[in-house]
């Protein structure tokens, strides 16, 4: 019994622990990469490839934070991309606004599917979500006729790129998601009821709160995320090819992970999830910038090696900790 | 019956009847709560109390009969619903949402908000004061896990109480408490009964039922059998109408193999063992040849005693001594090398490997032995197999999936894989919970053989006919106390029954009957 106390006293903790820690990673790796490389590493190239590759990760990061605090998965959200980003596209030529609902619409729609057979069938999500991973980038493939989709609306592919205070537009979307997503978290009913769910889905159900409602919402949110992602993306480089949002459901994960919210859920922060998920870009950014200044030869396949090992020496961290506190 | 007449019951549950899938859990179960009334449900394990308050609580929804609540007929689709009436149920094991905060946890499925925003200031206050009603100040930021299990049950109540709760029921939550603890829930049980709120407390220790309540609910298989006041009825009565035995009714204690006689050395010696939250100090010995019994009430302590031997919980304090070695036993690795063997009480979730053969069954305590180079000898395995097969009389082949057969068949499969290993010390728990008649009688035969043929025996079982028909000696155990020890020549579920319930008083007639009143020092 009292181990079992002592153990939840102190997963908070370690996980608070780990979000400071991932924090201060992020800065000290900016530090050290901007006393070695100078100005260079600021280029303004360079910091634009960096966050627009950190605003598609994010926005799937962002959902896939919220299903896991519930204690599920959503693999789909990679091949949601796909199929928003070439619905976005295909719906591009009748205006910027008509390409972002139909890519957001098709999203929630795949979310909503996912969501009714888990919250309503009571299936289990890692299957659920991998049966659509599936059918989705099918459907996508299908819908662009397997050829690359041309963003064609001109308002649209300037929206990205737009900048405000030299930062893009996409940088800012990110910024106020997540923002409104941390209020959401800590202000709303609904916040605190995905952690209880996460929890504890039977005492929460116990305690009389209904939980249905709730488990479906965190994966229509998670499709309507992923469909914004993918018309982001297709704004950001004018198109959609066919390869787009393979194993990023994995990338997302990682980042969650690394930000300190729990796998099994009950505990989670926003804000860690964005530090990890630019933790994460920072060191494959500086791996490819050591690659362009020919220091180091190492191609885009390391990156996941990289990304894997970073991954496992974390939740060895996680495990390990946890593990030495409970001896004492 | 100290209802309020006047104004009639709170609660009155008449006539429910629920099966699942068949088979009857509750067959004309009725209950009555009075207003500011503190009332005992008993039952022994499987008697319907859990269905009954799940029905109570709209977990369940009744098949038949009728629920009212304050005269009205009610009939609940859900736990909010339940909760919306004011019926508030705090379970066993704390359902509450760990990981959140205190607050979060009074507060869960009714935040206070301010624009649509939870308003955790007004929370904290609101949880601050829920508690101060019961006398505990804490800080309800941090998350509820990590207090202690009694603040999380005050934790509950204080949920209970803040949700305007007038019916409460409480779902053996002492199960889990130190001493000093169940009297700080009782005091404040005691207050929210002067308050205004009834209870129901379901409870297995008798003296906190006489303590706490006015009237007690007796079921047995579904049935209520007592609607009576406390008062009128001693422990004794009360015992004797949850087992369904007669008072009266003495049963043969007459064996029939003899055994040999006993040695100096006992293969198992247990002296004052201790064990949180159950088990606090037990003594007793068994000798090579003996089955000896031990008997107790539901949460007494009894299947905790036998984890304690077999190394899967740790000792707090005492000793337990196998076949004269030192030190206790500290993990089940240990104790199987020292040649124990524990036949778990739950078959399905500890024993049995469902989809696999009755072979792999019989054989995977063995395995490691019947493995040269990480190759199985199958040769070896399947004589072994056929050769129990045999001696058991186990019916069925041995490449058939162990789900296929039968409760009594799957126990003996099981009882042969911990022969297979060749113990000295044969722990069973519960062995012949739920098989049909003529197997238990079989593995009741078998276990007396194997104690003819030398083995230490030590029988856990609720089933008094059962104790009292298969051991040559019973131990006593009463809230986690040996308090008794009563031998083969005074052997009957009526003394057994007298020491169960009361740990001390024995019908006048049988006075002498328990070998060492107080504590058990057999093994001195």
């Amino acid at each position: 019994m009292s181990a079992a106390t002592a153990d939840v006293a102190t997963v908070g903790h370690r996980l608070a622990l780990q979000r400071r820690g991932t924090v201060a990673v992020l800065v000290l790796v900016v530090l050290l990469a901007s006393l070695r490389y100078g100005d260079a590493f600021y280029s303004g190239i360079n910091l634009t490839s960096y966050f627009d590759d950190a605003v598609k990760y994010s926005l799937i990061a962002l959902g896939m934070t919220f299903v896991i605090m519930t204690g599920g998965i959503d693999l789909s959200v990679g091949s949601v991309i796909l199929l928003a980003g070439v619905a976005g596209g295909l719906a591009s030529p009748h205006g910027a606004v008509v390409a972002v609902l139909v890519g957001v619409g098709t999203g929630a729609a795949v979310g909503a599917v996912n969501g009714l057979l888990i919250a309503h069938s009571r299936l289990e999500p890692f299957v659920v979500t991998l049966a659509t991973l599936l059918w989705a980038r099918g459907l996508g493939l299908q819908l662009a006729d397997t050829q690359t989709v041309v963003y064609g609306s001109g308002a649209l592919t300037s929206l990205a790129r737009d900048k405000i205070f030299g930062l893009t537009t996409g940088f800012w979307l990110m910024v106020v998601l997540f923002v409104i997503a941390a209020v959401v978290l800590k202000f709303t009913a609904w916040g605190r009821t995905v952690l209880a769910i996460g929890d504890s889905e039977e005492s929460t159900s116990l305690l009389g709160v209904p939980t249905r409602l709730n488990k479906f919402s965190v994966y229509l949110l998670s499709g309507a995320l992923a469909g914004l992602a993918g018309v982001v993306l297709g704004s950001q480089t004018g198109s959609v090819s066919m390869d787009t949002g393979v194993g990023w459901e994995l990338i997302a994960v990682a980042a969650v992970v690394v930000g300190g919210t729990l796998l099994t859920g009950g505990v989670g922060s926003i804000g860690g999830t964005l530090a990890g998920l630019l933790l994460l870009q920072v060191i494959f950014t500086i791996i490819n910038f050591e690659n362009g200044r020919g220091g180091i030869e190492i191609n885009s396949y390391w990156q996941n090696v990289v990304r894997g090992a970073f991954l496992l020496v974390v939740v060895l961290l996680q495990t390990g900790v946890g593990r030495g506190r409970k001896k004492s | 019956m100290t209802d309020v007449t006047h104004e009639g019951p709170l609660l009155e549950m008449r006539g429910v009847t629920k099966s699942f899938r068949g088979a009857r859990a509750l067959d004309d179960a009725t209950m009555t709560v009075g207003r500011n009334q503190i009332r005992a449900l008993i039952g022994q394990n499987g008697a319907g109390k859990s269905t009954l308050i799940k029905i109570l609580t709209g977990v369940y929804r009744r098949d038949g009969g009728e629920v009212r609540l304050d005269g009205n007929a009610v009939d609940f689709r859900s736990t909010a619903d339940a909760q919306k009436a004011g019926v508030v149920t705090i379970y066993q094991e704390v359902n509450l949402v760990p990981k959140l905060s205190v607050a979060e946890n009074i507060f869960l499925g009714r935040f206070p908000r301010r624009r649509g925003f939870v308003d955790w200031a007004t929370m904290r206050s609101g949880a601050r004061d829920a508690l101060a009603k019961l006398s505990l100040d804490i800080d309800v930021t941090r998350p509820l896990g990590s207090y202690r299990v009694a603040t999380q049950q005050m934790t509950a109540i204080a949920r209970a109480v803040s949700l305007e709760a007038r019916l409460l029921v409480l779902d053996e939550p002492t199960s889990s408490l130190a001493e000093r603890e169940v009297e700080t829930l009782f005091g404040v049980m005691r207050s929210l009964r002067d308050s205004g709120v009834s209870m129901v407390f379901v409870s297995h220790r008798m003296d906190e039922l006489y303590e706490i309540c006015e009237d007690v609910t007796v079921l047995r298989d579904g049935r209520t059998v007592a609607e009576e006041s406390l008062a009128t009825l001693n422990q004794y009565e009360l015992v004797s109408k949850m087992l369904g035995r007669a008072a009266e009714q003495v049963a043969s204690g007459a064996r029939t193999s003899a055994r040999p006689k006993q040695q100096a050395e006992p293969v198992l010696a247990v002296s004052g063992a201790a064990s949180a939250p159950r088990l606090r100090d037990a003594s007793l010995a068994v000798y090579a040849g003996q089955v000896q019994g031990v008997a107790g009430l539901l949460g007494s302590g009894r299947s905790e005693l036998l984890r304690s031997v077999f190394g899967a919980d740790p000792l707090d304090a005492g000793e337990i001594k196998v076949n004269g070695r030192t030190g206790s036993l500290r993990t089940p690795g240990e104790a199987i090398a020292a040649r124990v063997a524990f036949l778990t009480e739950d078959r399905r979730a500890e024993g049995i490997v469902p989809h696999l053969s009755v072979r792999d069954n019989l054989t995977l305590a063995l395995l490691p032995k019947l493995t040269k180079r990480g190759i199985v000898d199958r040769k070896r395995q399947r004589q072994i197999v056929t050769d129990y097969i045999a001696r058991l009389g186990i019916k069925a082949q041995a490449d058939q999936p162990i789900v296929e057969l039968s409760g009594g068949n799957q126990q003996k499969v099981l009882l042969a894989r911990w022969l297979a290993t060749e113990p000295a010390v044969l722990l069973l728990d519960e062995p012949t919970r739920g098989i049909d008649v003529s197997a238990k009688a079989e593995i009741l035969a078998l276990v007396d053989k194997l104690a003819a043929d030398g083995m230490g025996v030590l029988l856990v079982s609720s089933e008094l006919e059962e104790v009292v028909s298969a051991c040559d000696d019973v131990t006593v155990l009463r809230d986690g106390v040996s308090v008794a020890r009563v031998s083969l020549d005074r052997l009957s579920e009526e003394s057994l029954m007298a020491v169960m319930a009361s740990g001390e008083a024995v019908p006048p007639s049988e006075a002498s009957s328990p070998d060492v009143p107080q504590k058990d020092k057999a093994d001195d």
